[in-house]
């Protein structure tokens, strides 16, 4: 039996492209060396060695908790949940018709209205929560309002985006079919759009107040009411055992909100 | 009843998929449409209710010009041409009766629509028409939970909810087994000689377009190039629509499939003894 004329070598890759591969592996421990040598140059290694100590002093100081300080946190807590909770509906709110202008299949006018919505998505989205907090707070003054309105402002972007991404992945048979039938567009909208994207949305939507209730936990911190405000105040007097019952209240609402949008979605989906 | 004259449409990348097709359909009539896959035969029935725009000729049903109608005439027009599409695209998290229903589309106001609050008449044709394909009992299924053969009768009901005067059928039987296909095939030809209806089916399935057609036309490459009764399919007729070596190779394939089936056959029965 004589040997088939087949090579036996074989690579996944060029020679080419292999040297390339190195070059660029090579390049990236490069950069992380050079960054590495940026970064120690201004740290003042005195404090770094002390932060053992340190995080062990502030360790110290919050124990034992200050349990006495819960009920007080309690509606605090109630209007951060609130802040979350009405944002979310607001952003919800102005992010469904955004989504129809940007997405390419529903848009009216390719030319204009769809570059307005993408960059009202985009504007909306560059923007942090905390940052709009903090233009508003400066805007229509402290408070829930200035919260709330922030918390609308940011979810905009991530509503919106989703939703015109769920939306041009419509089966476009199943909205022809009702077009065939002589249907409006706002039929068309309401029989062949609306029963694809409805999962996406309450999804989308669920998953946002579930973000937004972690968002809103920190808006406080720049007088945009909620139990930010109290953290604020807690650490501004250095009161470390009451920061810690706080940020563990905070904890525990995370957890709790993240099983209750867990549960929503499998509902749903 | 409906006529095309001159129609050719040529999509923008610059393909010609239909060229200078001139056909008339007389009131009653069931035509068969078959062709090779690009042959143009669904961009042919998508010309005739303006789902795809003809770059050229007429199309008149009765006595109206479909090509020159505007937006709001073209849909008072399109509730005269009922559709039933391959893959059945139905509305699929809708409800049967939803489906059914949404062929009343055209004649009701969008806020009887948007609460599903629809005349009494519409209930009561939907009712009738899910009795008719048999599915009375599948109402307030979702479409999702049916099987194929179901959802096609769920198809056909829709279109005809829209009590129309010309049916366009895309490849009906597409995604459905051998028998499951005779049997929708049967169902739209006994609802089109109930109502007179005529009715323009695409079909790729040629024994099923000799079964159940009372007239087929060939299309190749855009063009009409057979026009007559089943019983003028020849074998000379099909190696000019499908060209000689699709057609030995389709042959073959179906000589090969009955024979895979004869085997499959013999031998659940000997398993069954």
């Amino acid at each position: 039996m004589t040997a088939a004329p087949y090579s036996e070598i074989w690579h996944r890759r060029t020679p080419r492209a292999r040297l390339v591969r190195w070059m660029g592996w090579l390049c990236l421990v490069a950069l992380f060396v050079w960054c590495w040598q940026v970064m120690t140059e201004t740290t003042i290694w005195a404090f770094v060695t002390d932060a053992p100590r340190q995080a062990a002093d502030i360790g110290g100081r919050m124990w034992p908790l200050e349990w006495g300080y819960v009920p007080e946190l309690l509606l605090p807590l109630w209007d951060t949940i609130n802040i979350a909770t009405l944002g979310t509906l607001g952003g919800v709110a102005m992010a469904f018709p955004i989504a129809f202008l940007a997405a390419r299949n529903t848009t009216p006018s390719a030319m204009v209205l769809r570059p307005v919505a993408l960059f009202i998505i985009v504007a909306s989205r560059s923007i942090n929560a905390l940052i709009w907090a903090l233009l508003l707070v400066a805007i229509i003054g402290p408070g829930l309002l200035a919260g709330i309105v922030a918390i609308a402002l940011r979810s905009i972007g991530f509503v919106g985006k989703l939703l015109y991404e769920a939306i041009e992945e419509t089966d476009a048979r199943q909205i022809e079919a009702v077009a065939a039938t002589g249907a409006s567009g706002p039929q068309v909208l309401n029989y062949g759009i609306l029963p694809q994207i409805m999962p996406a949305f309450w999804g989308i939507s669920v998953f946002r107040w579930d973000i937004n209730i972690r968002e809103s936990t920190i808006l406080g911190l720049v007088g945009a009411g909620g139990i930010g405000l109290k953290l604020n105040a807690s650490i501004n007097t250095l009161a470390w055992d009451e920061v810690a019952v706080i940020l563990l209240l905070i904890l525990g609402t995370v957890v709790a909100s993240e099983w209750v949008s867990a549960r929503l979605r499998r509902a749903i989906i | 009843m409906l006529h095309l004259k001159g129609v050719s449409k040529t999509y923008t990348s610059g393909d010609p998929a239909l060229s200078d097709v001139t056909l008339s359909v007389p009131k009653g009539q069931i035509l068969g449409l078959i062709g090779p896959s690009g042959a143009g035969k669904s961009t042919l029935i998508r010309c005739i209710n303006r789902l795809v725009e003809p770059s050229a000729g007429s199309v008149t049903l009765g006595d109206v010009d479909l090509v020159r109608l505007g937006k709001a005439d073209l849909r008072r027009q399109r509730r005269r041409i009922g559709m039933i599409f391959q893959e059945y695209a139905l509305v699929e998290r809708l409800t049967v009766m939803e489906n059914v229903l949404s062929g009343r589309l055209g004649y009701v106001p969008f806020w009887r629509s948007f609460l599903r609050r629809y005349p009494a008449r519409d209930v009561q044709t939907a009712y009738r028409l899910l009795d008719r394909v048999g599915l009375m009992d599948r109402a307030d299924s979702r479409a999702d939970a049916l099987s194929g053969g179901q959802r096609q009768r769920v198809g056909i009901a829709r279109a005809l909810a829209q009590e129309p005067e010309l049916l366009l059928v895309d490849e009906p039987t597409a995604s459905l087994d051998p028998k499951t296909s005779r049997q929708i095939m049967r169902l739209i030809t006994e609802i089109c000689a109930e109502r007179g209806l005529p009715a323009i089916v695409n079909i790729h399935d040629v024994p099923l377009a000799q079964q159940f057609m009372q007239r087929i036309v060939g299309l190749r490459a855009g063009r009409i190039v057979f026009d007559g009764p089943p019983s003028e399919l020849t074998e000379d007729a099909l190696t000019e629509i499908y060209g000689a070596e699709d057609w030995n190779a389709m042959r073959q394939g179906d000589a090969e499939q009955a024979e895979a089936e004869a085997d499959a056959k013999r031998r659940m029965e000997a398993l069954a003894q």
